[in-house]
C-alpha cells in the first residue's frame, strides 16, 4: 500500500507520519509538496500536523486553499482513506470534508502531554485493530483541538457512529462530548487531534497509535484481494 | 525619504550625540583616527553597534579567553554561529546558547519568541538541522504580579516559536529569586545535528563572489537592539520597545527548509544569521573572517516599509534573515531554490579584496569602513576587579542547620518552592515530542534524544545554582558545570562540550567583575576535569535594574553521548524490591540551599565544597555501572537534598520508598552537598553495584506507594507520596491562579 504524506508550507509532522508509516508500519510512503495536482497513484492520503502557512487567520484556513486540496477531495470521494492528524484534522473541518470546528483549547493554552483515548467505534477502516472501549495511549500537542458543532450534526455524528475516538477521563481541550476524532458519514475520512503516528515505538512512551495505521492496511489488503 | 533629520558630521562631534548610542569619548576618537576623518551618520551606528558588548564582548573577551576551548571531540569551537562536536560516524552534534534578557524584559512574549528564533537560526546557519530546543529561566518571585505576567509571556512566547516552527522544547530549567525581579532571564539553547562534511562558516571568499540578501524584510524592528542590550535596565526603558523585535516563526520555518536544501549546493560558501547588528554584524563578520571586503547597494535591500534610511536597514534587527555568499553567476539556481518556499533571495553585493564594508544608497556611497575595525579590533577592556565586602563576611560564617520543627512538613514545603516545584505547567506548553525522538521528556535530570537510524543519542540540559555563585563565584562557577555533566551521566551519557550564557550585571562595577571572573575560573576548571570544553556561547551584562545587579548566573548548557540507546536512565524508580543507594557523603551545607531560603528568608554563608576529582571519579564510576546495566534509575541530588531526590523518583511511578537515615536528620535529608546520587538497583545487580561504586544501601523501593524515612530508629517521613505530589505538582498553578 502506498501513501502520501501531504506537506503544506509549515506543516512540521510529516516526518513523523513518514517514519511512522516506512519504519514502523513497513508500507511504502511519499511526500507531496503542497502544490502537486495529481494524487491518483497513492492508495491513502495523510495530511500531517504542524502550523500550515503559519495557522495565520485560523488554524488550517488558507492550506485549504492549496492545489492540492482538490486532489484530496477527489480521493476522499472515490472512497480512499484520508487521515488528518491535528492541523491535518483542521484543514479537514476548513475543507469541509468533515463537519464542525475547532475552537481554542478551553484553557487558552497550548497543550502538550499523553492522553488516554477510547476507541468509540471499531467497525471503521482506521479502528478495525482495536477492541471496542479499548483505552489506549495518545499524545495530544495543540492550542485549538477544542471541537465544536451544532446539535443537530451532533446528533448525526452520534446516529451514524462518526465519532472514532473520546479522550477517555480527562478532557484536555473541552471538546464537546470529549471528542478526540471524528469521521465522515462514508467513514473512510478520519479526523483526529491526537497524534497516533507519535505513538509508534515503545521507546518514545507509547505504540498504541500503530494499530490505527495497521487497520488502515488490513482494510486496503481486504479490499484488494485478487479472487485467484 | 527617512523619518528622521540625520545629524551632520560635525554636529555628531559637537554635541556628543555617540554617547546616545553607547559610544565613549574615547571610543569616537578611537572611530575617527581609524577613519582619519569624521564618521557620518550611518558609520557611526555601524560602529556602535559593533562595538556593543552585546556584539564586541570588549568587556568580557579577557575572561572568555581562559576557557578552555579544544578536545579531541572539538570540530569547530567558538566564533562562529554555533560549536560542532564530533559523535562518531561522521555525524556531529551543533549547539549554543543565547540571552534575549532585555527584550523579554520589556516586551516578554517577542522578547522570549526571538530568542528562540534567533538561536535556531546560529545553529541551521552552520548546515545543521535543529532538533531541540531547551532553556534556561530566571524570574523574580511570583507573588508580584508583574513578575507573574512576565513568567506567563515569556513561556507562551517560547511555545508560540518552537511549536510553530516544530522543533521540540525538551527541557530546561526555570528559577525564581527575588534579584531577577526587575530583570528576567531568558536564555535560550538550540541543539543541532549535522554531517562532518556539510559544516558551514560565515565567510565572505572569493573576489567578485555574490553577496545575497535572503528570507524575510527588513523593518524598522529592532533598531539598536543590541546597543540596548549593553545597557542596565531603567524605568525608562519602556521607551525601547522600538528595540525589540517582532518574530515570525512560519516565516522562520521557511527559511530553515531552505537554508538546508541550499548547503546541498555547491554554489554556497558563506553563510550567516542576520541576528545581533542585523545586516552589520553579518556582512562586516564574513568580510572580517574571510580576509576579504564587502560592497552592498542597499537599494536592493528587500523592505518592509517605505523610505528606510540606511542606517535603519543596518540597524534593524528584523527577524528571519540571512546573509550568504555565492559563487558568482549563479543567482538564478539560488533564487530559484527560495522562489519554492516563497522567500526572497536577492543578490545585494559583491566580495572584494579591500577589507573595506563599502554601503550604497540612492546612488551615494553612505558608509565606507574597514571590516576588521568593525569586527576584530573593537576597543577591549581589562576592568578594574574587586572583592566585595559581602565575600569576606559570607566566608566568615560558620556551617549550621537552619532550625527544623517537623521534617515531613518541611519537606512539603520545600516542593512547594517554585524552583524546586513541577515545571509541568511551563512544558506542558511546549510541544516536545515534534519530529519523534525525544525519548525522555522534560521533568527528568535531562532530556534524551535517540539520533534516528543509529543505536545512539543524545542527552542534553541547562544548568546554573546562582545562589551559590553570589555565595561564592568561583565554587558556584564549578558547581554549575558539575551540576550539568551529573544531569548527562544520570541519563547514561558522556558530556561532550559546554556552550555557556553569561548572565552578570555591570562590569563596569569592579565587584561585579570580580564575579564574573571567579566564575569563569571556576568553570574553566571543572571543563578541564570533566572534559567538557567551551564550544561557544553568549555574554549578557548590564542585567541591572536601578542599580541592582541580578544574581551571577553563569547558565551551562551541555550536550552528552548516550553510546546505546540500552543505556537511557531516568530518575524514577522502577520497580518494588530494587535496592536504593546513595552515592556520596553528606555534610552540614546550608548555604545557598533552599532549605535556608525557605526559613531565614534570604541565603548567606558559605557555597557547598566541590572537590572536582571527586566529583570526576564518582561521575566516572556511575556512568560505568549504567553502561553494563547496573541501574534502575539515577538521579542527581540537587536542591533541596536528599529528600526531595527521593520524593522526585517516586513521584509518578506508582512506587513508594523507604529509607534510613543517622546523624543529624536537617543534615541527612536537606543538606545541599556536591557530587551526590541517588541510584536504584534490582537486587541481582546490588554486588556488581556496589562493586564498582562503594556506594551506601539506604533502602528499598516499595509496593505500597508511601514515602518513609526513618532516622535514627524513628520514621521522621511517612505520608503516601500522593500527598507529596500534590504539594509538588500544584505548586505553580497555585502561585498564579
Amino acid at each position: 500500500m502506498k501513501f502520501a504524506v501531504i506537506v503544506f508550507p509549515g506543516s512540521n509532522c510529516d516526518i513523523d507520519m513518514y517514519h511512522a508509516v516506512k519504519d514502523e508500519l513497513g508500507e511504502e510512503v511519499e511526500y507531496v509538496w503542497h502544490d502537486a495536482t495529481d494524487l491518483s497513484q497513492y492508495d491513502g492520503i495523510l495530511l500531517p500536523g504542524g502550523f500550515s502557512y503559519g495557522d495565520y487567520l485560523r488554524s488550517g484556513s488558507i492550506a485549504r486553499f492549496s492545489n492540492v486540496m482538490s486532489e484530496v477531495v477527489k480521493a476522499a470521494e472515490e472512497g480512499k482513506p484520508v487521515l488528518g492528524v491535528c492541523n491535518g484534522f483542521q484543514i479537514l473541518l476548513e475543507a469541509g470534508l468533515l463537519p464542525g470546528a475547532m475552537l481554542r483549547n478551553q484553557g487558552l493554552k497550548f497543550i502538550c502531554r499523553p492522553v488516554e483515548l477510547e476507541v468509540v467505534n471499531n467497525e471503521t477502516m482506521f479502528t478495525t485493530s482495536y477492541q471496542l472501549h479499548e483505552r489506549i495511549t495518545v499524545p495530544v500537542a495543540h492550542g485549538e483541538g477544542n471541537y465544536f458543532c451544532d446539535e443537530d450534526t451532533l446528533k448525526q455524528l452520534e446516529k451514524n457512529g462518526q465519532i472514532a475516538f473520546r479522550y477517555a477521563d480527562d478532557n484536555p481541550n473541552g471538546s464537546l462530548l470529549s471528542i478526540a476524532g471524528i469521521t465522515n458519514k462514508e467513514g473512510n475520512v478520519l479526523g483526529m487531534m491526537p497524534h497516533p503516528e507519535r505513538a509508534v515505538d515503545g521507546l518514545l512512551g507509547s505504540a498504541d497509535g500503530l494499530k490505527l495505521f495497521q487497520s488502515i492496511v488490513k482494510h486496503w489488503r481486504d479490499s484488494h484481494v485478487v479472487n485467484a | 525619504m527617512s523619518l528622521m533629520l540625520e545629524p551632520a558630521q560635525q554636529q555628531i562631534k559637537d554635541e556628543k550625540i555617540y554617547r546616545e548610542m553607547g559610544l565613549t569619548d574615547e571610543e569616537f576618537s578611537l572611530v575617527e583616527k581609524i577613519l582619519g576623518r569624521l564618521p557620518n551618520y550611518t558609520e557611526l551606528g555601524l560602529f556602535s553597534v559593533m562595538w556593543s558588548e552585546h556584539c564586541s564582548y570588549k568587556n568580557s573577551k579577557p575572561l572568555l579567553r581562559k576557557f578552555p576551548v579544544t578536545g579531541e571531540q572539538v570540530l569547530q569551537g567558538p566564533g562562529e554561529g554555533a560549536g560542532i562536536v564530533d559523535i562518531g560516524d561522521g555525524q556531529a552534534v551543533a549547539f549554543k546558547i543565547e540571552s534575549h534578557n532585555h527584550p523579554s524584559a520589556i516586551e516578554p512574549y517577542q522578547g522570549a519568541a526571538t530568542g528562540v528564533g534567533g538561536i535556531i537560526r546560529d545553529v541551521f546557519s552552520m548546515g545543521a538541522r535543529p532538533i531541540a530546543i531547551l532553556n534556561s529561566l530566571r524570574f523574580g518571585e511570583l507573588d508580584s504580579p508583574r513578575v507573574r505576567y512576565l513568567f506567563e509571556q515569556v513561556v507562551a512566547g517560547i511555545a508560540g516559536y518552537g511549536n510553530c516552527i516544530g522543533i521540540p522544547t525538551v527541557g530546561g530549567e526555570v528559577q525564581f529569586d527575588r534579584s531577577y525581579d526587575g530583570n528576567p532571564l531568558v536564555n535560550a539553547m538550540c541543539v543541532g545535528l549535522i554531517n562532518h562534511d556539510k559544516i558551514q562558516k560565515g565567510q565572505a571568499k572569493g573576489v567578485g563572489n555574490t553577496v545575497m540578501y535572503v528570507g524575510a524584510k527588513t523593518g524598522r524592528d529592532g533598531i539598536h537592539g543590541a546597543t540596548f542590550a549593553s545597557e542596565e535596565l531603567t524605568e525608562d526603558s519602556d521607551e525601547k520597545r522600538p528595540a525589540v523585535q517582532v518574530g515570525d516563526p512560519f516565516m522562520e520555518k521557511l527559511l530553515l527548509e531552505a537554508c538546508l536544501e541550499l548547503i546541498k549546493n555547491d554554489a554556497l560558501i558563506g553563510i550567516q544569521d542576520m541576528g545581533a547588528a542585523g545586516l552589520t554584524s553579518s556582512s562586516a563578520e564574513m568580510a572580517s573572517k574571510a580576509g576579504s571586503g564587502i560592497e552592498m547597494n542597499l537599494d536592493l535591500v528587500p523592505q518592509r516599509e517605505t523610505g528606510m534610511s540606511a542606517y535603519e536597514m543596518m540597524l534593524s534587527e528584523s527577524q528571519e534573515r540571512m546573509l550568504i555568499v555565492i559563487e558568482k553567476g549563479r543567482e538564478a539556481e539560488i533564487q530559484e531554490l527560495f522562489h519554492k518556499y516563497d522567500l526572497d533571495a536577492v543578490a545585494v553585493g559583491t566580495v572584494t579584496d579591500d577589507k573595506r564594508l563599502r554601503l550604497l544608497h540612492e546612488g551615494n556611497v553612505v558608509a565606507d569602513v574597514p571590516v576588521d575595525a568593525l569586527a576584530e579590533d573593537a576597543p577591549v577592556y581589562n576592568k578594574p576587579s574587586k572583592e566585595p565586602a559581602y565575600f569576606r563576611e559570607f566566608q566568615a560564617i560558620e556551617n549550621t542547620e537552619p532550625e527544623v520543627e517537623n521534617v515531613e512538613e518541611t519537606l512539603h514545603a520545600l516542593l512547594k518552592q517554585p524552583t524546586i516545584a513541577s515545571k509541568e505547567w511551563v512544558y506542558d506548553q511546549y510541544d516536545y515530542q515534534v519530529r519523534t525522538n525525544t525519548v525522555v521528556t522534560p521533568g527528568s535530570d535531562a532530556a534524551v534524544l535517540r539520533i534516528r537510524g543509529t543505536e545512539k543519542a543524545l542527552a542534553m540540559t541547562t544548568d546554573c545554582n546562582s545562589r551559590y555563585l553570589y555565595l561564592d563565584p568561583e565554587t558556584g562557577g564549578k558547581i554549575a558545570v558539575a551540576e550539568a555533566a551529573r544531569n548527562i551521566v544520570c541519563s547514561g551519557g558522556r558530556p561532550l562540550a559546554i556552550t555557556d550564557c553569561l548572565n552578570f550585571g555591570s562590569p563596569d562595577k569592579p565587584e561585579i567583575f570580580w564575579q564574573m571572573e571567579k566564575s569563569v575560573d571556576g568553570m574553566s576548571e571543572a571543563c578541564r576535569v570533566l572534559n567538557a570544553p567551551v564550544i561557544g556561547g553568549n555574554v549578557s551584562l548590564y542585567n541591572e535594574t536601578n542599580g541592582t545587579a541580578v544574581y551571577p548566573t553563569p547558565v551551562v548548557g551541555m550536550v552528552g553521548l548516550i553510546d546505546k540507546l540500552d543505556h537511557i536512565t531516568t530518575q524514577a524508580f522502577k520497580e518494588a524490591g530494587d535496592a536504593v543507594y546513595l552515592i556520596g557523603d553528606t555534610k552540614t551545607e546550608f548555604g545557598g540551599s533552599e532549605l535556608q531560603k525557605l526559613t531565614a528568608g534570604e541565603i548567606s554563608g558559605k557555597a557547598p565544597d566541590l572537590d572536582l576529582s571527586v566529583e570526576q571519579a564518582r561521575q566516572e564510576k556511575l556512568l560505568t555501572a549504567i553502561r553494563q546495566g547496573l541501574v534502575a534509575s539515577a538521579h542527581d541530588l540537587a536542591e533541596g537534598g536528599l529528600a526531595v531526590a527521593l520524593a522526585e523518583s517516586a513521584f509518578g511511578t506508582g512506587l513508594g520508598v523507604t529509607a534510613e537515615t543517622d546523624g543529624s536528620a536537617v543534615t541527612a535529608l536537606f543538606s545541599e552537598t556536591q557530587s551526590r546520587f541517588l541510584v536504584s538497583v534490582k537486587p541481582e545487580h546490588e554486588q556488581a553495584f556496589q562493586e564498582i561504586t562503594g556506594a551506601k544501601k539506604i533502602g528499598e523501593v516499595t509496593a505500597q506507594p508511601v514515602l518513609k524515612v526513618v532516622h535514627n530508629g524513628t520514621a521522621v517521613i511517612d505520608q503516601p507520596v500522593d500527598k507529596f505530589e500534590e504539594s509538588w505538582r500544584g505548586a505553580i498553578p497555585c502561585l498564579l491562579s
